[in-house]
């Protein structure tokens, strides 16, 4: 009973930095952003109580926050299925016994391994509109040039174009994996039992799949949503807020108008619609694989 | 997939090569422009390779701005994280895994479900902890008076030091070793701290070196904390160096791409060793900041 209590005494020595430090950087952040969200706090002097004051001033007509959710729903929509079909795609191609495979899924995976930093920078130079790369084929082939990061109207895209190429190499892996761990029999009998290529991808590989699409969809989800790097680098939310996603008005909210308060409650709005959109994930999921399997 | 014959194989090929031109594409535009002397740099048509190479725009990098010392922060950051990551976290996760005690269940999910939380939530209240810092920076006991653990060393570190992915991923690998290691040690006298430093900790190479890459780089990677706890030129992280080259107007495109590769190649290098362990990392956890 002695050497068992002082085992626990070992136990919670060994996990004793881990906790007290979650505690300070995540638990009791989580706590102030909380009380904070119900204050108006500039950090120049104490928070002064204003109860749903900026949840109403976030939420009114005017708001900023509707441009915002906009923008990152939008971004969301137009990132999140190309990335999911490039990226299985990729993955089914790479899956295989090739001469050099491993140089290819290097390739794609160089993307995932760089800054979004030192992405954004290289994107900036393709996407420059006198002497970047994109316009210069296009002009080669005698189109006229596009403003890719100047125009409101293409702005965002060129954005969600960038993120997708970042994002492939990521999920490919993990898909890679998924296509690794289906039973090789399920496709020999389909085989015999005549099945074409199609038809085995949608009976089989497909069906099979659908927990790591599931994982794919949510994280994808939960990062397009947090959507900040990108945008500060290359565009800061313009032109005329045509970028300014939740994730960089959070940002713009405190650390340019210290609006701590403000910022704090955009930041839990965030967190709620991240956090619904993980839980309708999981639950249309999980009634689809019981029903099907 | 046996059945390939040669036109398929040369369709995929052909696809496979493609694909690669897209994603490494703008790889080699990065390279390419960081050694073009400017008149090519700016040519119409566009000139893919340069006549002549150039390191003007690494000289410029290096002599014009601080990025030798942005640099320097970064790997320091980098580095003390992973160490800290990997000697706590790990210790944590032994903890998880191969000792008993009351609350264990109910603490780890309670930290692992730290990692659902946005950063966002919490990157307000992490600023003003670390402005409000006691006995840093000028402030007094009370966290007031000066300005904390903001341009510090100190600060740069604060949210890196322990993540709860490496107490996660360490705990699944040494609750796959077998117990009786863990028996034999006990029988031989070993306390945990034993069993942990001498048996498991031995055996945990690659777990480790995978937590230690995914560290290195998310560390050096990272963009939002530095942009808010930095104020200062030469506490800049290379991350934040890139901006030193755009400017309202011009940018310079010569040196941000010459900068821009200095700022990656670390990462290429640990990436073309590691590839291995990268994968791993990925496939173990889609999570990334």
């Amino acid at each position: 009973m002695r050497s068992k209590r002082r085992s626990y005494v070992c136990a919670y020595l060994f996990i004793a930095p881990v906790v007290l430090y979650v505690a300070v950087t995540s638990f009791v952040p989580m706590a102030v952003s909380l009380y904070l969200s119900f204050t108006d706090y500039t950090m120049l002097q104490s928070p002064r109580w204003t109860g749903l004051y900026n949840y109403r001033a976030l939420l009114g007509q005017s708001g900023q926050m509707w441009t915002a959710l906009r923008n990152t729903f939008q971004y969301a929509i137009e990132v999140l299925p190309i990335n999911i079909i490039c990226s299985l795609g990729l993955a089914i191609l790479v899956n295989r016994r090739l001469h050099a495979i491993t140089l290819f899924r290097t390739a794609y995976y160089l993307p995932v391994v760089t800054s979004m930093v030192a992405v954004s920078m290289i994107w900036m130079w393709i996407y420059d509109y006198d002497s970047g790369l994109l316009n210069n084929l296009l002009g080669a082939l005698g189109i006229n040039q596009v403003r890719w990061l100047t125009s409101p109207k293409t702005a965002l895209h060129s954005l969600a174009i960038m993120r997708v190429w970042k994002g492939i190499g990521w999920n490919m892996v993990i898909y890679l994996a998924g296509l690794q761990g289906i039973p090789r029999y399920l496709y020999e009998a389909a085989m015999i039992d005549g099945a074409g290529p199609w038809r085995r991808f949608t009976g089989i590989t497909w069906p099979m799949l659908r927990p790591v699409t599931y994982y794919v969809l949510t994280m994808g989800l939960i990062s397009t949503f947090q959507t900040f790097t990108e945008v500060y680098a290359m565009t800061r939310g313009g032109p005329l807020d045509s970028t300014t996603t939740v994730g960089y008005l959070i940002y713009k909210l405190a650390f340019d108008y210290m609006e701590m308060g403000k910022a704090s409650a955009l930041a839990f709005i965030l967190f709620i619609i991240i956090f619904t959109l993980s839980l309708i994930n999981v639950k249309f999921f999980s009634s689809r694989v019981d029903s099907e399997v | 997939m046996r059945s390939q014959n040669r036109p398929q194989l040369a369709v995929v090929y052909i696809v496979l090569i493609l694909v690669a031109m897209i994603m490494a594409g703008p790889f080699a535009w990065m390279v390419l422009s960081s050694i073009k002397p400017n008149q090519d740099l700016f040519a119409y048509p566009p000139v893919w390779l340069p006549k002549r190479i150039t390191w003007e725009h690494f000289k410029t990098v290096f002599s014009h701005t601080n990025f030798f010392r942005y640099f320097l922060n970064s790997a320091l950051v980098a580095s003390i994280a992973t160490v800290t990551n990997v000697m706590l976290g790990s210790l944590a996760g032994f903890a998880f895994a191969r000792l008993e005690f009351p609350g264990r269940e109910p603490i780890f999910y309670a930290l692992l479900g730290t990692m659902m939380i946005p950063i966002h939530v919490t990157i307000v209240p992490l600023f003003i902890l670390a402005r409000r810092f006691p006995l840093t920076g000028g402030n007094n006991v009370l966290g007031v008076g000066g300005k904390g653990l903001i341009d510090s060393y100190g600060g740069l570190l604060f949210p890196y030091l322990i993540t709860t992915f490496s107490v996660f991923m360490t705990r699944q690998f040494f609750a796959s070793l077998p117990r009786e290691l863990d028996d034999a040690a006990r029988i031989d006298g070993c306390s945990d701290l034993g069993v942990f430093m001498r048996v498991c900790l031995p055996l945990s190479r690659p777990v480790i070196a995978t937590l230690s890459i995914f560290t290195f780089t998310n560390v050096w990677d990272d963009f939002l904390w530095p942009l808010v706890i930095v104020n200062r030129d030469q506490m800049r992280t290379v991350q934040l160096g890139l901006q030193v080259f755009q400017s309202q107007f011009s940018v310079d495109w010569g040196p941000l791409m010459a900068a821009t590769l200095v700022v990656t190649l670390p990462v290429l290098l640990i990436f073309a060793v590691g590839q291995k362990y990268f994968v791993e990392g990925i496939a173990t956890t889609g999570m990334k900041g």
